[in-house]
């Protein structure tokens, strides 16, 4: 499926990073892994270091999550991270700062997640300037429907950077296309009906609405919420294009340190290859 | 073209104005749809508006009555002071005129279970009688800081048969315990309805919550006619997310002689940092689903609000009010904790009526109002709650506990 103006890879001559890392890491036999780290946790150079490592290890794109105070979709384990960076002085600017030194140093594709009161307030036109020009590649914006994102739509139509919107179980199919046409880069796939945090099972929720996205058009669906381990990223990459994992980083790095991520991204990146045999190179 | 203006009572969301929406997960949309669909039915129902009457008549006790307080009234002016008497509701205030609400449409619904988020404890204390009522199970989210000041108001939802969660997070009061009554929504939507306390978040919640209030102003509005003969010039409410306010000044919306006032939480004052006066000082801005005023820094990060009334302690404010306040229809003022507390002491003493610490920040913007208005005007107060559960506060405050005598 493919509206013109919200299509899948090209605007404004723009190709998105995004989409071209997923599709690289498809025809490799694999599927992208996507890793979630905040801003400013437990500091502003430590993160940095961190999202570096997670690249370093075979993470294929990095979600830079900007620390808000009422970030209702997050766990306890996010929670505690974000609420510390905030305690410690995180500022929207520290955000910009850290997307320029992590693609300073590694390739990979940033995207930042972010509450939408942030954007507003920093200014829509102002927030995609400032982020096309510190290399960021796009937005995940988890409390901003389709439905209230026209500021959004523009100001990534113009600077061509992605929009990752949100498509949960509870979603009816009308809402599903919505989201779809509205994304660039992948669609972020709600696996289970709760917030952000580390479940021992993923549910069979996932699979489900991938195959209802899919049926409805969709060529690019990353799984998130409850992803911690190889196994789950090998059990999501057999029927999506890209695994999240997010609240198993920050605990590793709670815990651990830059080693600790560093490892659990290593063990994380065994999980999303060879899922299917890769396709000849054209 | 008709040249009548169009009525201001007639605002079904999901915007007024440049306030409202929806800024929400899209876990939650569907069950905000489903909830937009069934109120929708059910306003057009006339059996659940007799249901929801009965109940008013027989469980809560409405009509509320109005009281005209000539010896309070003799500090303010000599102004006529009529207070509309929410704190004589079963539960001790307004809320429950929601709650019984949202209870009926939740059975209409066919969900189980019931979340609520709490400040003062008076929106907690509604929900959780309403879910005894109708046999729902029920969980309340609640401040730690606020299950600490409002004790009693924990130990009655307790009682009530409800599951009180002290919640831990950021300022550990109202706004946090909203943030975590949604994480229990998304998780939970399939068994669960969130009843929301006040005319903030997401559509439909403002507009419904403000029409199950509005019944306080169309028998307040006809009360007064009856008293007097004539309509208010003034009509004046406490604000914190503003349903107590919503629903006093939406009956008089149309009347343009009638002038709206809204009294915000001062705190310490509005020139210090601690205060939870959201339109004096705060900027437009998304929370809890809603764009509306706020109190946020540069960055967009909310700030922590302060008042000495739980239930006003809030740095945001329904998109309403937010809207009212943009077209000039309705004036939004600061009161700060030493001038409510006064106005608590006030009414005690001159009329035998212990009012909520809420309720006290519009006596004492009333107070300064009558004496603005002179001894000619009449102003209508919604007395929205009882003091009873402010007594340690108030003790404290005023020092009126004998040694000792202090639980904690």
């Amino acid at each position: 499926m493919s509206t013109p103006g919200f299509s899948d890879t090209e605007v404004s001559g723009t190709v998105s990073t995004v989409q071209q890392t997923i599709a690289r890491r498809r025809a490799e036999g694999g599927g992208a892994l996507i890793g979630y780290l905040p801003v400013g946790f437990p500091t502003l150079t430590e993160s940095i270091d961190a999202a570096v490592a997670l690249v370093a290890n075979g993470v294929d794109v990095i979600e830079l999550g900007l620390p808000y105070s009422d970030p209702v979709m997050d766990g306890p384990v996010i929670q505690a991270a974000t609420q510390q960076a905030l305690a410690n002085g995180f500022k929207l600017r520290h955000g910009f700062e850290a997307i320029k030194a992590i693609t300073a140093q590694v390739d990979a594709p940033v995207l930042v997640m972010t509450y939408w009161n942030p954007v507003v307030q920093y200014g829509v036109e102002r927030f995609a300037d400032d982020l096309r020009a510190s290399g960021g590649a796009g937005l995940i914006t988890p409390d901003l429907i389709p439905d209230e994102a026209g500021d959004w739509m523009a100001a990534s139509e113009r600077t061509g950077l992605d929009r990752v919107f949100l498509a949960a179980p509870s979603s009816s199919d009308a809402r599903l296309v919505q989201a779809i046409e509205a994304s660039r880069g992948f669609v972020y796939t709600v696996s289970t009906m709760g917030t952000t945090g580390a479940r021992a099972g993923v549910d069979a929720a996932a699979r489900i609405l991938v195959e209802r996205l899919r049926a409805v058009g969709c060529t690019s669906a990353c799984v998130g919420l409850g992803i911690s381990t190889p196994e789950q990223v090998r059990e999501i990459l057999g029927y999506a294009d890209g695994a999240i994992v997010g609240s198993a980083l920050v605990k590793a790095l709670t815990d651990g340190g830059v080693p600790a991520v560093a490892r659990l991204a290593l063990e994380l990146a065994a999980g999303a290859q060879n899922i299917r045999p890769a396709s000849s190179p054209t | 073209m008709s040249l009548r203006k169009k009525s201001l009572r007639a605002e079904p969301g999901p915007y007024f104005g440049d306030f409202g929406g929806r800024f929400v997960p899209e876990s939650l949309v569907a069950a905000l749809d489903e909830l937009t669909a069934e109120y929708e039915l059910a306003k057009n129902d006339p059996a659940f508006a007799a249901a929801l009457m009965e109940l008013h008549r027989t469980y809560t006790g409405r009509p509320s009555i109005i009281t005209e307080v000539p010896r309070f009234a003799e500090y303010a002016g000599g102004a006529r002071i009529i207070l509309k008497r929410e704190d004589l509701n079963h539960t001790g205030s307004h809320k429950i005129n929601n709650a019984l609400g949202q209870a009926l449409l939740t059975k209409r619904i066919g969900k189980t279970r019931v979340i609520a988020e709490t400040g003062a404890g008076q929106h907690g204390v509604a929900t959780a009688t309403v879910a005894a009522l109708f046999g729902l199970e029920c969980v309340v989210y609640m401040g730690e800081v606020d299950t600490e000041r409002q004790a009693l108001n924990v130990a009655r939802m307790r009682l009530l048969g409800a599951e009180v969660v002290p919640v831990k997070t950021g300022s550990r009061t109202l706004k946090d315990a909203i943030n975590d009554a949604m994480r229990d929504w998304v998780t939970n939507v399939e068994t669960t309805n969130y009843i929301f306390g006040t005319v903030a978040g997401p559509h439909p919640f403002p507009a419904m919550v403000r029409d199950f209030q509005k019944i306080i102003g169309e028998e307040a509005r006809q009360q007064v006619l009856d008293l007097t003969g004539s309509l208010p010039d003034a009509v004046t409410a406490c604000v914190g997310g503003g349903s107590n306010a919503m629903g006093i000044f939406h009956a008089f919306l149309d009347d343009p002689d009638v002038a709206l006032f809204g009294y915000e939480a001062a705190g310490d004052g509005v020139e210090t940092l601690r205060h939870a006066a959201t339109i004096t000082k705060g900027r437009p801005g998304v929370l809890h689903g809603a764009r509306s005023m706020l109190l946020q820094d540069e960055d967009g990060q909310t700030v922590e609000s302060h008042s000495i009334s739980a239930g006003l302690d809030y740095p945001g404010v329904g998109p309403e009010h937010a809207w009212l306040s943009s077209i000039n229809r309705a004036t939004y003022l600061p009161i700060t904790d030493d001038e409510a507390m006064s106005a608590l002491r006030l009414l005690s003493r001159t009329e035998g009526i212990i009012p909520a610490i809420e309720s006290s920040h519009a006596l004492a913007g009333t107070l300064e109002l009558g004496r603005a208005l002179g001894p000619e005007a009449t102003i209508l107060v919604n007395l929205s709650g009882r003091g009873d559960k402010d007594m340690e506060t108030a003790g404290r405050y005023f020092d009126l506990l004998d040694e000792g005598a202090e639980q904690s």
